[in-house]
């Protein structure tokens, strides 16, 4: 890797705002206006976010319950398998392959197996593990963890056009809009 | 504001108007017409009313049981400080309040112990009375009596205190009451502990005398609980259909009944299942004898149809965001919910009446509508015509505003 570049390749464009209420406003704009890659970032959770985002509805639970199943099947068969293949032994009389005793395993597999695939999951649509972010290198942007609330469109975003977006964020009433750059010291 | 098109209460109506009188008439009286057509009928058996015995029984042990759920709930609510329940908690709290009537429903059970109960009888088999010699300090009818009088002196001094504190800050506003109410509410739960697993191995399990378990108080009060939760379910909708607390309930606050009924549908079943698996294991039979009388002669069917209506059914049913959120769905399982946790009650103590055969009779039907129209009728009557909502809690606004994250 080569030393970073100062400006660097522009990442997007930063939009701070002084409350949430502007910013809600502002957000349903950003969303009608048609952009598809872009962010959000607050001190604390906003109600409506995601609805004035427009997000979708998020796809976890069906990974949850595709990890749910794994976990059922994986238990299922593990002790069938063991008990009643590879290592017959009778236990106290019960029945090689007897259900009843099986269910705890099938319960925590399926319970492990689902709490897994939400974790990862999440990881997963969220794009983590990131050790780096462009806006981490951003003196101002490091208030949206106590006061400013901030909107971010992405240089990539197809309706990404740097003078028109920058006026665009500037007539939503941010008082402030500013260039992020990829791997940019100030 | 995000919070500008936040509801308000003048936006509803929050009282039951012309409708109370109504319903405590029809229910009231269709009600009572029903308990005496239940004696009339048990009479007529001329068993010493002992199938009434029964049939009464597992109506009584079922709306008991989302009585005292309603309680728990209530006292949960304080507990935690909880706020997205602020706006629906006076349904619970009357629910709770009702148990006053289910103190006067308890006579028939009371006055009829000998008829039911086998260790109030006199006749055991010769094998089991050294076991009920030893298990008479407990068991005997003037303890059994006495106990039922703490619990209902219990129960009702808590749902009256969270009942009456919460109609006065309707009119006071005062938030020392909220203060009050969270005070109590942790030793209410502590109480409530041991008196509903007690009640509940009284009414129920003691009709298996011999028998062990120390899972049961949980097994009676994870049922009345889902059973709790789904009339909750349905009374709120049907409030909301003639038009009352319509927006103020919103489909956010419907979407914690159906975690709840699919929580504790499973919790439910966790609870029968750890019953179950122990003595299965174990296979003594003087703890596998229950299960031998609740899995033979077309009980065994009843039992297997529990694991799937009871337990399968609804959990695949409300697993889903889609269905937690939707009117009719929830109503649905409600419905559904309600039923089988009947038929749960109904396979925990018919068998021991009916051994031979599963026998519904019409005495099922008439005890269930009989008991249910008298808890429904005073519901509505202990309601009245004050709001149905806790007008002036502190934390109505946030309850108003809640949002499922």
């Amino acid at each position: 890797m080569s030393t970073p570049d100062r400006t660097g390749v522009l990442y997007g464009l930063l939009a701070e705002f002084d409350d949430a209420t502007e910013l809600v406003a502002a957000v349903r704009k950003v969303r009608d206006a048609g952009y598809l890659k872009w962010d959000v970032h607050t001190p604390f959770p906003v109600h409506g976010m995601d609805d004035a985002m427009g997000i979708k509805g998020t796809q976890l639970p069906f990974f949850v319950l595709a990890g749910g199943l794994t976990g059922f099947a994986l238990a299922l068969l593990m002790q069938w398998w063991m008990n009643a293949v590879d290592y017959p032994f009778v236990i106290s009389g019960k029945p090689l392959f007897g259900l009843p005793a099986n269910i705890p395993v099938i319960f925590e597999l399926t319970v492990l197996f689902s709490a897994f695939a939400t974790f990862f999951g999440m990881w997963g649509l969220n794009g983590m593990p990131r050790l780096y972010h462009p806006l981490l290198t951003n003196e101002r942007f490091r208030r949206a963890t106590s006061d400013r609330f901030f909107i971010v469109i992405e240089a990539q975003d197809p309706r990404f056009d740097l003078p028109q977006t920058k006026q665009f964020l500037g007539s939503l009433g941010s008082g402030f809009v500013e260039e992020v750059h990829e791997s940019a010291e100030d | 504001m995000a919070h500008s098109q936040a509801p308000k209460l003048a936006d509803t109506k929050t009282t039951l108007g012309s409708l109370g009188p109504r319903i405590y008439m029809v229910a009231g009286g269709v009600g009572l017409v029903a308990l005496a057509a239940s004696v009339a009928l048990g009479l007529a058996k001329a068993d010493g009313l002992r199938h009434f015995g029964f049939s009464y029984l597992v109506s009584y042990a079922y709306f008991l049981g989302i009585s005292l759920g309603a309680l728990v709930f209530v006292a949960l609510q304080h507990v935690t400080r909880s706020s997205w329940s602020v706006v629906i908690r006076r349904l619970p709290e009357l629910m709770a309040a009702n148990l006053v009537v289910l103190a006067l429903l308890a006579l028939p059970i009371l006055l009829n112990l000998s008829h039911i109960y086998a260790w109030a009888s006199g006749h055991v088999p010769a094998e089991q009375a050294a076991l009920l010699a030893h298990k008479a300090p407990y068991l005997n009818k003037t303890f059994f009596t006495i106990r039922w009088v703490v619990y209902f002196v219990a129960w009702i001094w808590l749902a009256f205190y969270f009942w009456r504190k919460s109609l006065r800050q309707d009119e006071t506003g005062e938030v020392k009451l909220t203060k009050q109410m969270e005070n109590l509410s942790g030793f209410a739960l502590v109480v409530f502990a041991l008196t509903c697993s007690f009640a509940g191995m009284d009414l129920l399990m003691t009709l298996d005398f011999a028998w062990f378990s120390t899972m049961f108080g949980v097994y009676y009060f994870a049922t009345g609980f889902v059973t709790f939760c789904a009339v909750l379910t349905l009374v709120t909708l049907a409030l909301q259909s003639t038009g009352r607390l319509e927006n103020i309930v919103s489909g956010e606050h419907l979407h914690d009944y159906g975690k709840l009924m699919f929580a504790f549908t499973f919790f439910w079943a966790y609870i029968a299942f750890s019953q179950y698996m122990l003595y299965w294991y174990a296979n003594i039979p003087e703890e596998t004898v229950w299960y031998l009388v609740r899995s033979q002669n077309g009980w065994g069917r009843v039992g297997v149809i529990l694991i799937f209506f009871t337990w399968l059914a609804p959990f695949l049913g409300l697993i889903s965001r889609f269905a937690k959120r939707s009117r009719k769905l929830l109503a649905v399982w409600a419905v559904w919910i309600v039923i089988a946790q009947w038929v749960n009650v109904y396979w925990l103590a018919m068998p021991v009446f009916s051994p031979d055969r599963v026998r519904l009779d019409l005495l099922d039907v008439t005890c269930f509508v009989g008991i249910g129209g008298i808890w429904l009728a005073t519901l509505a009557l202990l309601a009245g015509n004050r709001s149905l909502v806790p007008t002036q809690d502190p934390r109505l606004r946030d309850s108003l505003n809640f949002e499922n994250a």
